[in-house]
């Protein structure tokens, strides 16, 4: 089944081009892989994915959308707060009930993210751990498909191999930014490479090498 | 710089038209009276003045909180523009303004001094709350899973973001509402300034510091004793010491929206003919010329002349806080004096200066200049702290005038632009005690029983300021004051 699809897309920001003429359709379950260089225009297209299913898509930006103030649970909770009653939420956010700390706590946990860690503000963890807790609620969240910006870009690679999975468990389709050549062939069937706005390759992950992807870094 | 001496010289132009005698036969006398009740104050005088301080925290803590709650209820709505109206409106006329026109709908009752804190205070924090709210982070917005409900959302990812800001602010307006409070009491209420009032006519010094000593006390240590979890407790226990009062006619209210309020003319009239509108027109003109002109003169006068003079203060008293020309030591004293004089309401120090001085606008200008200085000062000093200079800069004199000074200066004058319009407000008041500002043309016709006078010139009085507000915002915007002060 068809899930997005861009025909010719132009996309201008302040007299620059972005994205230029590009077309791209992307089945249910396929696993992409967005690479390239920074600037080359991945977050732009993740952007124009997800106004194309904004009510089945979870989605981890490149700012990560953290309420920093307020703890890992609930941050990771607030990726369900369409499913539930306003009321239901307020109880949740002055006194979060037994089961929906487990629920949450089972997801943060995957994640490896200490034990103890759930009712820490998030405002005072480290880089590393708060990207995991957006990808956190962006799995909680469930849905369709997941978008993801660069969602390990703070962490380690034994870490980013644990992220990766665990998306990879929750999601059927994912479409994920990642400028780590190995990790996006390891963790994609389809590997998508821009280069200053346009697509320059559209692959099967089987069979690529690291080597082959280097073009699109060279300036 | 221009702007800077252009309004030195508007002040300096201002100086003669001012009054500025000393009329009291000998001021240093009643000064050193006044010294030694300082030295000896004297906490058992009576059994008012813990009544006093009960009754100055209750009426504080009651008019904030409600004041809390209709504010954050309003931010929510803050892009009506009638709201945004509204609330400059309501915060444009001062508390003991709105205290006595309550006083003429519910008599001195509780209701009286707690409205009379909540409902300008409303109007100020529903503004400070909506530029919170405006300011918070978007990104968490841009996550939320679509068909979560706008309440969910808002309390999840906006609310938490606005929530340590809000109660930073709530505190500082609690500190303001104690003065507001205190300052209450000249009109009747039974908070500090009555009892001060009282304890100054018949000369008992040492009563008079022993109920400031007790005040600066409370705002000294507001932030240790106001404790999230110990605010339901206090408002229930304020609830309870709340003081009885006459009972609440609901006659009289209407009596004043229906009839004391309407121009006399209109009122004593049959019909409204050709011969009521001109009546009319003779009372709108007597009074604009007689009472509102003169009133509205010698406000911007002392206005003028205060503003500059809290500024010379405020580049006076900085250093004496600033880690950059004091050590520990010598910045303790420097603390004690600022919060002293930034703790005692404007009010409460030109009454003070009044009774030593006699009736004039120095006692006036003086408060203001000091209380509103010892503010800016608190914070330019503070800031200050996070100057870096390099290791061999010059010291003294120097260091002041090529170090500090060039880099505080637009700082200082963002400051400076936004209490404009607060020392407004204080000097409209400070008519009340008997300097020709409009203040004292609102007083004496509430003293003669003519509403319908006393309301109109409280509306010009918030126009005024509301026109003084918009100025400051001009300069600020044309010279690029960029500012967020904490106070406001």
């Amino acid at each position: 089944m068809l899930l997005f699809e861009l025909h010719n897309a132009d996309v201008r920001y302040n007299g620059r081009q972005v994205l230029a003429n590009v077309s791209l359709s992307i089945d249910q379950g396929e696993r992409v892989a967005l690479v390239g260089k920074s600037g080359a225009g991945k977050s732009t297209l993740l952007k124009l994915f997800y106004e194309q299913q904004r009510t089945d898509a979870a989605i981890v930006p490149q700012d990560l959308g953290l309420v920093k103030p307020l703890s890992v649970f609930h941050n990771v909770y607030m990726g369900r707060l369409h499913r539930h009653r306003s009321w239901y939420n307020l109880v949740n956010l002055i006194y979060p009930l037994q089961h929906e700390k487990a629920a949450v706590k089972t997801v943060v946990d995957s994640l490896e993210l200490g034990e103890d860690m759930l009712f820490a503000s998030v405002g005072e963890l480290s880089g590393g751990q708060q990207q995991r807790i957006a990808v956190a609620r962006a799995i909680h969240q469930g849905g369709r498909v997941l978008l993801g910006d660069e969602p390990v870009s703070s962490v380690d690679d034994h870490q980013s191999r644990v992220v990766l999975e665990a998306i990879s468990a929750a999601y059927q389709t994912v479409i994920i930014a990642m400028h780590d050549v190995s990790l996006a062939l390891a963790y994609s069937n389809r590997v998508v490479g821009l280069k200053d706005g346009r697509i320059v390759m559209d692959q099967a992950a089987a069979g690529l090498e690291s080597t082959d992807l280097d073009f699109l870094y060279r300036s | 710089m221009r702007v800077s001496l252009v309004f030195v010289v508007i002040a300096l132009a201002c100086l003669p038209f001012a009054d500025l005698e000393i009329t009291t036969l000998d001021p240093w006398r009643e000064m050193g009276r006044l010294a030694w009740g300082v030295i000896t104050p004297d906490f058992f005088a009576t059994e008012h003045l813990l009544d006093a301080l009960k009754n100055t925290l209750a009426f504080a803590l009651l008019g904030v909180a409600l004041a809390n709650v209709l504010g954050f209820l309003l931010a929510l709505v803050f892009h009506l523009r009638i709201v945004r109206v509204g609330c400059a409106l309501v915060r444009a006329i001062h508390e003991l303004f709105w205290a006595l026109l309550f006083l003429q709908m519910f008599g001195l009752t509780p209701l009286t001094g707690i409205l009379a804190i909540a409902i300008p205070y409303a109007g100020i924090i529903a503004k400070v709350y909506a530029e919170i709210l405006e300011e918070t982070d978007p990104a968490p917005l841009q996550v939320m899973p679509a068909g979560a409900s706008l309440l969910s959302v808002f309390f999840f990812a906006r609310l938490p973001e606005a929530w340590a800001h809000f109660k930073t602010y709530s505190l500082y307006r609690l500190e303001c509402g104690l003065r507001s409070s205190a300052v209450l009491g000249f009109v009747g209420l039974p908070t500090l300034g009555f009892h001060l009032e009282s304890a100054f006519r018949q000369g008992h010094y040492s009563e008079v510091s022993a109920l400031l000593m007790l005040f600066y006390g409370v705002i000294a240590t507001i932030r240790w004793w106001v404790r999230g979890r110990l605010i339901p407790l206090y408002i229930v226990g304020a609830v309870l010491v709340l003081p009885g009062g006459a009972d609440i006619h609901i006659g009289n209210v209407v009596r004043f929206f229906t009839q004391d309020i309407v121009p006399h003319p209109l009122r004593v009239a049959e019909t409204v003919d050709g011969v009521t509108l001109a009546a009319l027109g003779d009372w709108l003109w007597r009074l604009l010329t007689t009472q509102a002109l003169p009133g509205i003169v010698n406000t911007v006068l002392l206005t003028m002349i205060a503003l500059v003079g809290a500024g010379i203060l405020t580049l006076l008293l900085f250093p004496l806080i600033s880690p950059k020309f004091f050590d520990r030591w010598g910045r303790g004293a420097g603390h004690v004096f600022l919060a002293i004089a930034r703790s005692t309401p404007e009010y409460i120090l030109a009454y003070i200066l009044l009774q030593l001085w006699g009736p004039s606008m120095i006692p006036a200008i003086v408060a203001l200049s000091l209380h509103n200085g010892a503010i800016i000062g608190h914070l330019i000093g503070r800031y200050t702290k996070e100057l870096q200079l390099r290791p061999d800069s010059s010291t003294g004199v120097n260091r002041y005038a090529y170090e500090i000074l060039p880099r505080v200066y637009p700082q200082f004058l963002a400051f400076l632009f936004y209490r404009w319009e607060v020392i407004l407000r204080e000097t409209a008041i400070l008519g009340i005690l008997g300097i020709h500002t409009l203040g004292f043309f609102v007083d004496s016709a509430f003293a003669d029983i003519r509403f319908d006078r006393a309301v109109l010139l409280i509306a010009i009085t918030a126009c005024l300021n509301i026109a003084v507000d918009a100025l400051s915002r001009t300069i600020r915007a044309r010279l690029r004051l960029k500012s967020t002060p904490d106070q406001n």
